[in-house]
This record gives structure tokens, sequence and C-alpha cells, in this order.
């Protein structure tokens, strides 16, 4: 029956256009949320500055040689990592390149022998991770988009717990940096011990100042180093979180590109059926008042 | 010349100005204040108020709940991960916080709970 066809693509387009509204509302919302993750980023900058000011002057008062945190372990048997992923996907290739990094790490570390621990940020992570039978040591979710200090704390403790029961040995910290909306990469750093070098070993601006410590410098120090722990995870996760409306605003952005493709290149079959069967009607009155006026003169020389 | 005062938090700074002087308690250490020239120092903060004289005469109190201070070039730099100045604190939230913290100290005595107790109390000190 002519006119089907039309009707079925009709429909098609009819879905494709309310996805395309869900798309575009969704690539909205994460631009929006780009710019506050970033203003988030840049807030929590100073505390992560000033503390780590704080270390180097600690540091050249000759404080920290003794703490844990600070001192690598001579024999790594057990090698942890901190992923930190999203709880929702729809980000493009977010979630999997976070994860694909960090598990090649982790075969690295049991191609060489050792044991692995796994501290799961985010939904996306987990359900990888397990549903792959990998054992998951500790799991945390549901404040990717918006991490707050209090939710670092708590991962932090119990990295920082695992590590000092001798649970792990080193923790890596594997999650996505955010350079600006265009460019995220995935980076994956050694998060515990503290890398000594870049904590100590500061760029001496000038002489030191002589300070005056209150207990002493170790005290001060032992108390500072889980704080500077956290403050490291936090500015990775609000990093993260950056990059996750990036990479949903990019993923949307496209979907929402192929919708509109795809509404013009159905409208147009679309146009082309409803053309062709206008033709075919026409061409069937034509043939039918031929037929009829062939008959008429038939039946008149009769 | 005033000091410069930073009270920074993990999420954003909290409040920056000029003051005459910087009264904090330090661990082990007791109260100590902090006027113009004063020494490099840094020190870990007690669970304690701040009390900082502004230049105008009038005073800011800050409840900050462990920390440290930094002191160089008559700059006062206070890092605390949880720290409020007194005009932002939720009564109603520290009121019911603190008879928690009570109510579970009668059964249990931890460090934390004690901790908690301490914490609600200093905001109750400080909004009142």
């Amino acid at each position: 029956m002519a006119g089907g066809k039309e009707r079925v693509l009709k429909r098609r387009i009819k879905s494709v256009e309310s996805t395309k509204k869900i798309t575009r509302a969704m690539e909205l919302i994460a631009a929006s949320r780009i710019v506050k993750a970033q203003q988030r980023v840049a807030a929590a900058r100073p505390y992560s500055e000033r503390i780590t000011e704080v270390i180097h002057n600690l540091a050249a008062a000759g404080a920290g040689s003794s703490s844990p945190l600070l001192n690598p372990r001579d024999e790594v048997r057990t090698a942890g990592f901190v992923v930190v992923t999203a709880d929702r996907g729809l980000a493009g290739g977010y979630n999997s390149s976070v994860i694909r990094t960090a598990e090649r790490a982790l075969q690295n570390e049991v191609a060489a022998g050792r044991d692995y621990s796994l501290v799961l940020l985010g939904k996306k992570a987990q359900s990888y991770f397990r549903f792959r039978g990998y054992r998951v040591d500790a799991a945390f979710s549901g404040f990717s988009e918006q991490p707050s200090y209090e939710d670092a704390r708590v991962v932090a403790a119990e990295v920082m717990r695992r590590y000092e029961e001798g649970l792990v040995d080193r923790v890596d910290l594997v999650y996505t940096r955010f350079f600006s909306v265009g460019t995220q990469r995935v980076e994956s750093r050694q998060f515990v011990p503290l890398d000594v070098a870049a904590v100590t070993d500061a760029p001496a601006e000038g002489p030191k100042a002589d300070y005056e410590f209150e207990p002493s410098p170790d005290g001060i120090l032992e108390q500072l180093l889980p704080r500077y722990v956290e403050a490291r995870l936090f500015a990775a996760m609000l990093d993260a979180a950056a990059s996750e409306h990036a990479a949903r605003q990019r993923a949307m952005k496209s979907a929402t590109d192929n919708a509109q493709e795809l509404i013009k290149a159905l409208t147009r079959v679309m146009n082309r059926a409803r053309q062709e069967s206008i033709t075919t009607e026409i061409m069937e009155i034509v043939g039918g008042a031929e037929a009829l006026a062939a008959a008429a003169t038939a039946t008149a020389t009769e | 010349m005033a000091l410069q005062v930073e009270l920074v938090s993990p999420e954003r700074i909290l409040y920056t100005g000029q003051a005459e002087m910087v009264i904090c308690r330090t661990v082990g250490g007791g109260d100590i204040a902090f006027l113009t020239g004063h020494a490099p120092f840094i020190g870990a903060l007690e669970i304690h108020e701040v009390r900082i004289k502004l230049v105008d005469g009038g005073e800011e109190k800050v409840a900050v709940h462990g920390g440290f201070v930094e002191v160089s070039h008559d700059v006062v730099t206070i890092l605390s991960d949880v720290a409020e100045l007194a005009g932002q604190i939720d009564v109603e939230r520290a009121r019911r916080a603190k008879e928690t913290a009570e109510h579970d100290l009668r059964e249990t005595h931890d460090a934390d709970t004690e901790a908690a107790l301490r914490r609600a109390t200093l905001r109750l000190d400080l909004a009142s």
C-alpha cells in the first residue's frame, strides 16, 4: 500500500529526534559542569601548594627521614592501585581508558610475580573488575561527579591503613588528568609512599628561613603527611571529575551531531518514498483514465 | 604594616585579610600570638578557636579543627581540613553532634568520639 514505507520512516525520524533532544540536553549540562569542576580544581590548588611548601620547609629542617609514608619498602610484594573512574557511562572512552591503563599495569605486576590490591572509585571500575573476576579490596562510589574533601579523606584513610598494615607495599594512583576542555590524559602516578624526591628536593628559592617548630619538625610532619596524601588524592579526584564532564560533553556532542545527520538522511529517504508513491498514484490515475477513454471510444465506434 | 592572614581549606580559601594579631593554640605548646615581625614559625594546631584581631579593631573567630599554621615574612597561613568562621557555624547541627558524641562517650571511650565532642563544643562556644 502506498504510504506504508513513508509512515515507518516518519516514526523513525521522530524517535531519533527525541534521542537527539536528550543527548543535546546532556551535552549542555556537561558543558556547564566542566566550568564548575574547573573552578573547584582551581580553588583546591592553594591548599596543596601551601602544604607542599610547609613540607619543603620541614624537610629543610631535617624532618621526616623515619616516616613510613616517605620511605619506599625494600621489597614490593603487593602492588596497590587506586583507580578513579565515573559512576555513569555515556562519556565516550573516559572510563575504559582509565580501566585499560590500570589493568595493563596490574597485569605487569602479576607477570613480575607480585600480588595486586585494588581500591576502586566509581561504579564503572567496580563492575568491570568484579565482572572479570579480579579481587577488589575496597570500592567507593556515589561522588565521582562532585567529590568532596570528605570523600577523599575516607579513601585516603583506607589506602594508608592498608599500607601501614603492610597489606600493600606501594600504591599507584590511576586517574584522568585534566589539561583543558580539549585535552585530558590518563596518568598513573606513585601515590604511597610519597615520592621523596618530589616532596623534599624543592626548588630552593633563595636561602631558607630558619623556622621555629612546635611541637618538633618530626611531630608536625607526622601529622602533615596524611593531610598531604589526602590533598593529593582530592586533587586527582577533582581532575577526574572535570575530565569526566569534558569527556561526556564531547561524547554527547558527537551523538547529537550523528542524530542530526541521521535525521537528514532519513528525511531524504522519506521524501523520495513519498514522491515515488505520488508518482505511482498519478500513473495509476492516468493509466485508469486512458483505459476508460479507450473503452469509451471503443463503444462509440460500435 | 599589618599581618597578611590566609585561612585555607582543601576545597577553597576561606578567608584572607589584614590583621593586627593572630592567636592560636598549638599542639603541646599552648596559645601563641603572632604580631608583625614574628620569627618564621610552623606549628600543628589543636582543635581550638583561632582569633584574628583585625586592623580596624574588630575580631574574627574561627573554629579550627586541627591543622597547621605557617608564619613567615608577616604572612600567616592557616591550613585546616575543617575550619569554620564563627558566623558560618550551623548551631543546630553542632548541638545535635554534641548530643550524639556525649551519648556515645557514655558507652565507649575512643579518640574519634572525643574529638567529635571537642569539635562540637568548640563550634557551640564560638557561635554563641
